[in-house]
């Protein structure tokens, strides 16, 4: 505090540095005429003009400055704060001053990039310049508190993402807990028979990071289970996990799966989940036979036990491990971690929403995930495609861009569909040797070895009509057509309209956010794009982290993805948490509330005010105080004091009158 | 009115905003980096969220010049600080009654949650408040008018906008 009184006896120093910003900046607004302005306004006692402010030579300018005593505090007019904020703050702290002794006026998002009139521009620019030079000069040192990391880590979502996520981290030697929605990892890539443009088989390269996961000792996995509550901030989340009861006891039950055998159902009657509903199971059940855990699951909706009560339980009977458990109650864990990584996952867009595709009215329209379960040898049908009626299709059409660019249901591209169409119709050809037509709009293949896939589907003889399909109809026009599905397009390359009879058609469905994506943000307290996709800090630069510091995002639940995409960004978004962690602590920004005693007349407005009891009151003194370690630095408790005793540190009221006055005041 | 006398057309108003800084103002910085042509009549002041907005930084803001003042916050149940967006909410409608009771139009002064990825909508809100007010003409504080009509005691304004504020959430 003697350091800041100190500092605002003397008479201050304002440098004002405007960027150009190449030419983002200077293009509209007219640099040299800033700088001018600038320097005639009051305590500015440096103005000066660089091309990048933020290169290393730009602030090298401010350093010298400083070093030789010119300046004290310093305004840079460029991009956003919440773009080079920490930039020119260290470049400050580095030559001597306080990083907080900083303001920094946003001169290119919020001026050249949105205003073409040059004049209006300059003019928006030195206001802003004006504002930021006004609040500076009531700026005072402040320093950065700093709290521990705690070292755990939690992910949530076991498919790809999550689980090479959590690996990479299990793997460095720190604790995560995995949580899973569904009764066994593996997500939608468990589903998949083969993966483009390699051909891998999809569970052979899964299933072994499936079973490092549960083998593994630094990951603690919680499948059937859902996070319910997130508090706390990074470096100190404290996270409420609700295990669902699966009423097997997972560490009695060794998968024999004896019990599924016992079951009083003798076959499965309830739609497979895993299989899209392309075969039924039992009440109690594994969802596929590489599930991990490999831990039965009883489902409470179906099982005669829950239904009836009257059940003779030979599942229960037959389980020498004793690991049936009908009395197994909803669990709530909690726990302590660090940071958090969000994987979540995508769910397909729902093809019966284009009512003349003809899904869910003509059996033998399938979607593409129905598709990988029919192709996978594990699937319904053990890896034939057959028709509904068993036999084999003679001809195939596969419709892109189903719930994708299309200004009906989703604007964007989902990314996959042309590459997995791709792969699906080089199965099929493989499987059935049918004919097989893709319906395209544009072939989108961008990734290594992706083109180079599309060429030799070209050279397998798949048909590439291009045009988008108009509707699937049962309509026969002729002998060849009659019990087939005629599949009706424009041909944009031969420039007709076509019919083309088919036995199977293929919807290609695009990627969706999660139906609950909007719950989930809330709760980690994150940001969501239109579509529902999770918002990373920066679209490049910061492409794995979130507005919440401590919070990753890997895989689709930031938007679609393929399987190599989401694996990358799974490790970024690990090594985002682990240098987290290595540093052991966090900075957090000096911007919370404090209290003048002098001022506080005890009301305790704040108190009820503050959403994170940061406010206590000290009943000896009759005054509030700010628990610093608490206090995140929204200042609705400053708004509300109603006698000016509460003050946030960066946005006192002082400063932000100085602030007004500055934005309206010069020009 | 010698209002009349003002050339709408050319008549610049000049807005304050007060945005925070996890929604609204990251939205504006997505509407400069998409490049979004808009009025350039805002200057925008951060705050980090909607909930520090001080009545008085409005008045503050009317009283330096502005014509018009424009807050913006995240939607409800979006607040980075999990309500302070309500919080701003009751303030606002307690400000607006107040501002009638001063003669001040109350459409000078705009609330509105702008999302993150809302780029589109900062665009939008400002080039439609910066027409409102060229309509409404440049804000003259000397002549303004007080209403005939006496306003409701504050202390029941402040209960109305607890209670409306309340039921909103």
């Amino acid at each position: 505090m003697h350091n800041a009184d100190s500092h605002q006896d003397t008479i201050p120093k304002v440098g004002v540095y405007v960027c150009h910003c190449g030419i983002n900046i200077s293009h509209t607004v007219d640099v040299t005429a800033t700088v001018e302005f600038a320097s005639k306004l009051p305590n500015v006692t440096v103005a000066r003009e660089y091309k990048f402010m933020c290169s290393d030579p730009g602030q090298e300018i401010i350093q010298q400055d400083i070093r030789d005593g010119l300046v004290d505090r310093v305004v840079v007019a460029s991009c956003s704060p919440l773009m080079h904020e920490p930039t020119f703050r260290n470049a400050i702290a580095k030559a001597g001053g306080n990083p907080f002794m900083f303001q920094m006026a946003n001169i290119r998002e919020h001026v050249s990039w949105v205003t073409k009139d040059r004049d209006a521009a300059t003019e928006k620019a030195k206001a802003l310049i004006a504002a930021a030079v006004e609040r500076v000069v009531l700026h005072k040192p402040l320093e950065k508190t700093q709290v521990p990391v705690h070292p755990d880590v939690l992910v949530v979502g076991g498919g790809i993402a999550g689980i090479h996520a959590a690996l990479t981290l299990a793997n460095a030697g720190k604790k995560v807990y995995l949580v899973e929605r569904d009764p066994t990892i593996g997500g939608h890539m468990a589903k998949f028979d083969k993966t483009f443009p390699t051909l891998d088989c999809s569970a052979c390269i899964l299933t072994p990071k499936m079973s490092a996961v549960r083998a593994h000792p630094n990951i603690t996995l919680w499948t059937y289970s859902e996070v319910v509550n997130v508090d706390g901030f990074v470096g100190n989340f404290k996270v409420q996990v609700k295990r669902k009861p699966r009423y097997v006891d997972e560490e009695l039950c060794v998968g024999c799966l004896d019990c599924i055998d016992a079951c009083i159902f003798k076959k499965g009657k309830i739609p497979s989940e895993f299989d899209s509903g392309l075969s039924k199971r039992k009440p109690i059940y594994v969802p596929f036979p590489q599930a991990t855990p490999l831990v039965a699951v009883i489902d409470p909706e179906s099982c005669a036990h829950f239904k009836t009560g009257k059940c003779k339980q030979p599942c229960k009977d037959v389980c020498e491990r004793d690991a049936i458990n009908f009395d197994q109650k909803e669990e709530i864990k909690e726990i302590e971690v660090g940071s958090i990584i969000l994987a979540t996952g995508f769910k397909t867009f729902d093809a019966s929403r284009i009512y003349r595709y003809g899904y869910g009215r003509y059996p033998n329209v399938y979607t593409s995930l129905e598709v990988e379960r029919l192709v996978n040898a594990a699937g319904p049908t053990g890896g034939e495609i057959t028709l509904n009626g068993g036999q084999k299709p003679k001809a195939v059409g596969i419709i892109h861009c189903v719930g994708s660019r299309d200004s009906h249901t989703n604007n964007y591209c989902s990314r996959v569909c042309c590459m997995y169409s791709l792969k699906l119709a080089h199965l099929v050809k493989e499987r059935t040797n049918a004919e097989v037509y893709e319906f395209y709009i544009d072939m989108r293949t961008p990734g290594k070895g992706y083109e180079e896939f599309y060429e030799r589907l070209l050279k397998e003889d798949v048909h590439f009509i291009r045009g988008r399909v108009a509707e699937v109809t049962d309509w026969a026009m002729n002998g060849d057509e009659e019990g087939r599905l005629i599949i009706r397009a424009e041909d944009t390359l031969v420039g007709s309209v076509r019919r083309i009879p088919v036995d199977m058609v293929i919807l290609a469905v695009g990627l969706e956010a999660q139906p609950d994506h909007d719950d989930v943000r809330r709760m980690f307290n994150i940001s969501c794009s239109h579509e529902g996709w999770f918002l990373e800090r920066h679209p490049k630069l910061a492409p794995v982290s979130t507005f919440t510091d401590g919070i990753f995002l890997a895989g689709a639940c930031q938007g679609p993805k393929d399987i190599p995409d989401s694996v990358a960004q799974a490790g970024a978004a690990a090594s985002e948490a682990l240098a987290l962690i290595d540093l052991g602590h966090v900075e957090l920004e000096p911007n919370t509330a404090f209290v003048d005693e002098d001022s506080c007349s005890g009301c305790k407005t704040c108190m009820s005010i503050c959403p994170y009891s940061a406010v206590t009151f000290d009943d000896s003194k009759n005054k509030a105080s700010v628990n610093g370690a608490l206090c995140k630095g929204c200042g609705t408790c400053v708004a509300a004091c109603p006698s000016g005793a509460l003050q946030q540190n960066l946005f006192t009221d002082e400063q932000i009158f100085h602030e007004i006055k500055g934005v309206v005041n010069y020009v | 009115m010698s209002e009349n006398e003002i050339n709408y057309e050319q008549f610049e108003p000049r807005i304050v905003a007060f945005f925070c800084n996890w929604c609204t103002y990251t939205a504006a910085d997505l509407a400069g980096t998409a490049r979004m042509q808009y009025a350039p009549n805002v200057r925008v002041v951060r705050v980090m969220c909607s909930g520090r907005l001080d009545p008085q930084f409005v008045l503050s803001a009317l009283r330096e010049g502005a014509d018009g003042v424009l807050i913006g916050g995240c939607h409800p149940g979006d607040c980075h600080y999990q309500e302070g967006n309500y919080k701003a909410l009751r303030r606002f409608t307690l400000l607006k009654s107040l501002l009638k009771s001063m003669g001040i139009n109350e459409e000078r002064v705009r609330l509105e949650w702008i999302a993150a990825s809302e780029g589109d909508k900062v665009q939008r809100v400002i080039n439609e408040m910066t027409e409102q007010l060229r309509k409404l003409g440049p804000l003259n504080l000397e002549s303004t008018q007080l209403p005939t009509q006496a306003a409701a005691p504050p202390i029941l304004e402040e209960k109305i906008a607890a209670h409306q504020g309340g039921t909103h959430e």
